[in-house]
């Protein structure tokens, strides 16, 4: 019984805005902006969130990672004479931290360079990277197929290299690389193994201050080659050499990179200090720089919470302010039907009976508006990520908070129009034009 | 049986520091199936005694029986479930609502009253016929003529077969055809036993009643026994 006058009551409810559907509209109009911005907003920050913290996780959590980085004090002063100018990581550094850091499971020096890489008539842009047979430990990268790097090639400085996915796929097609070989900067390289990408951009690169590529190119961007450190060093050296104005500038560095993996987390703060003070001993200019993918995902993870708050706290003003439009109109429509009211209670109608008819006419004006923002809501990110490749990601949270939200406040901005309704003398009402 | 029974009944409006007194320990009966005219120029208190017979305001001293139950001092949720079980009004300008078809419009007193869909259409369907409506049934008021307005509303009024029937006002906006029409549909009410009570200006409405009240200045003036056939 209870729910046949629940019904019929919304029944009426509906009857009503329907009659007054212009302005019906116009009220939820606060309510759809409210929940369409916040569902998209969030799903946008959500999804770059992600992709920030699956970047950072591919540096792997338990890594921290140092960096060669290009002094800033060092830009020479002596236009006059050729220059030698020798900075950043060493071999030294990479053999101190295994002896002197406790705790430390593995040390991977590495170097970085973009070149070309050819096989038969196709070429691809990629980065060499020189390192140790040690480094899938450090990172994501996996071995599809072959094997990675071992420490006779290394012993033997072997012609030999593993191409990831992007790169077999790019110069390779339909052939099997295994056993081909691919030529770099003239000299050959046989194929052993296929490791997974690490993907996207490499955010590390975004953090240091130089790189001492010839060209600084985000690597990951065209896949990567990997060979041994030390066959690294025999074909492209340690140095990189400018002409400016007739002078000649040279730029040595040892190791781009040193990445050091700890056992545990609880391990990183302290690792990372004693990591500092080694290397502020040991170098007399900062020409490195240390990078903790842990705390990056702290940091990551903090941005977002600040920007959820801060979107919480701008959807909350707008439906704050949708809510008060709302009320108004209710205000207005209560006003309009004075006359109704009164003769209801006179035909038996209680302060309840009016209270629930008009607070549920206000309560479908709101979730009206929640669910046509949420359809809204769930549509943009869509079309964002279909036109600016920018990844989304609509929560079912959002959803959920965002209908629950639409319906609160329907309840609290229609409750004094609907007591105001109630509480209206019937003999006043029933005089009302 | 009495219907109706008021005793030293008073209603005073409390303007600030000024008391107005608007009706003047009344005392008056109304047995079942009577119909009574209650008439009087303006400010004689007429309007004031139609909301304190209906349950729409309290009296501010004496009693109110309706039926076996004293109302004069109920709650508001009381008083709305009086109205809605035991009275049925009439108004001068129809007061339907405007949302509603006719056959929903018969319905809403028992709507409050929380009888079940099936009751309450069946109801208003053969209330309808009750009125000589029987088409047009999906309409909304707008759609109807005042005559027809004033059948849909004497039918509301009967929905739960109420003890007494107040109307204010029927004819006041009809033509005179229309206007003899719904007398005649009042009269046939009372030939069924219903209690109705008319409150007009009208003496042509008023000498079709068996009884006027006579109102002047809150008191009864006179009593005037009609008898229903002269």
């Amino acid at each position: 019984m209870f729910l046949y006058r629940l019904k019929r009551t919304i029944k009426l409810g509906g009857k009503s805005l329907w009659m007054h559907r212009l302005r019906s509209t116009l009220t939820t109009l606060g309510i759809v902006f409210g929940v369409c911005s916040v569902i998209a907003m969030l799903a946008i920050g959500e999804g770059a969130s992600q992709q920030a913290q699956a970047q950072i996780a591919k540096l792997g959590s338990t890594n921290v990672i140092v960096k060669t980085v290009k002094p800033t004090a060092t830009q020479s002063t002596n236009t006059e004479t050729d220059t030698v100018n020798q900075y950043g990581l060493t071999y030294d550094d990479a053999e101190g931290f295994r002896q002197t850091i406790p705790n430390v499971d593995v040390v991977v020096p590495l170097y970085r360079m973009t070149q070309q890489a050819w096989y038969r008539n196709r070429t691809v842009q990629m980065d060499v990277v020189g390192t140790v047979p040690w480094y899938p430990e450090v990172t994501s990268v996996r071995i599809i197929r072959g094997r990675f790097l071992s420490p006779q090639d290394m012993d033997y400085q072997q012609n030999i290299c593993v191409i990831d996915e992007q790169v077999a796929d790019k110069l390779f097609v339909v052939d099997d690389p295994i056993g081909k070989d691919v030529k770099i900067k003239g000299a050959y390289y046989l194929i052993v193994g296929i490791v997974t990408s690490l993907g996207a951009t490499n955010l590390g690169s975004e953090d240091a201050a130089n790189m001492i590529a010839t060209d600084t190119h985000e690597s990951g961007l065209t896949g990567n080659i990997y060979i041994c450190l030390s066959t690294f060093k025999n074909i492209f050296g340690e140095e990189v050499v400018q002409y400016t104005g007739g002078i000649r500038q040279t730029e040595r560095v040892e190791l781009q990179e040193i990445t050091v993996k700890v056992r545990t987390l609880d391990q990183i703060p302290v690792t990372k200090s004693i990591l500092e003070s080694i290397l502020e001993r040991t170098h007399n200019q900062k020409d490195y720089q240390v990078v903790v993918p842990f705390e990056l995902l702290r940091q990551a993870r903090e941005s977002k919470r600040i920007f959820s708050i801060v979107l919480g706290s701008i959807a909350a003003i707008s439906l704050l302010v949708g809510g008060i439009g709302i009320m108004n109109i209710m205000l207005a429509s209560v006003s309009e039907r004075t006359r109704e009211i009164g003769v209801r209670r006179a035909l038996g109608a209680k302060r309840r009976d009016i209270i629930i008819q008009f607070l549920s006419e206000t309560v479908m004006l709101t979730m009206a508006g929640g669910l046509i923002g949420i359809a809204l809501g769930t549509l943009i990110p869509y079309f964002v990520t279909k036109y600016s490749n920018m990844p989304t990601d609509v929560t079912a949270l959002s959803l959920i908070l965002a209908f629950g939200i639409s319906a609160a406040v329907g309840v609290t901005f229609g409750l004094y129009p609907a007591y105001r309704a109630a509480h209206m003398d019937p003999i006043e009402s029933l005089r009302h034009e | 049986m009495a219907i109706v029974k008021i005793e030293k009944l008073c209603k005073s409006y409390f303007l600030g520091t000024y008391t107005l007194p608007v009706l003047k320990d009344m005392d008056l009966t109304f047995e079942e199936g009577e119909y009574a005219a209650i008439m009087g120029p303006s400010g004689s208190g007429k309007s004031t005694l139609l909301n304190v017979l209906g349950c729409l305001d309290r009296p501010t001293s004496g009693s109110y029986f309706l039926g076996d139950r004293d109302v004069s001092n109920l709650s508001d949720d009381e008083l709305s479930f009086i109205r809605g079980q035991r009275i049925g009004f009439i108004f001068q300008s129809y007061n339907l609502i405007p949302q509603l078809n006719i056959i929903e419009n018969i319905a809403v007193p028992m709507f409050y009253q929380g009888k079940s869909e099936d009751f309450c259409h069946q109801r208003a369907l053969e209330l309808a016929e009750m009125v000589g409506l029987t088409d047009r049934l999906t309409h909304r008021p707008y759609e109807l003529s005042g005559g027809q307005q004033q059948r849909v509303a004497i039918a509301r009024s009967l929905a739960n077969d109420p003890l007494i029937i107040l109307a204010d006002e029927p004819t006041g906006n009809l033509d005179s055809e229309s206007g003899r029409d719904i007398l005649k549909i009042l009269n046939s009410l009372c030939e069924q036993g219903k209690t109705l009570l008319v409150v007009t200006h009208d003496a042509g409405v008023g000498k079709r009643a068996e009884r006027i009240i006579h109102l002047l200045d809150g008191y009864i003036e006179r009593i005037e026994n009609n008898g229903h056939k002269e």
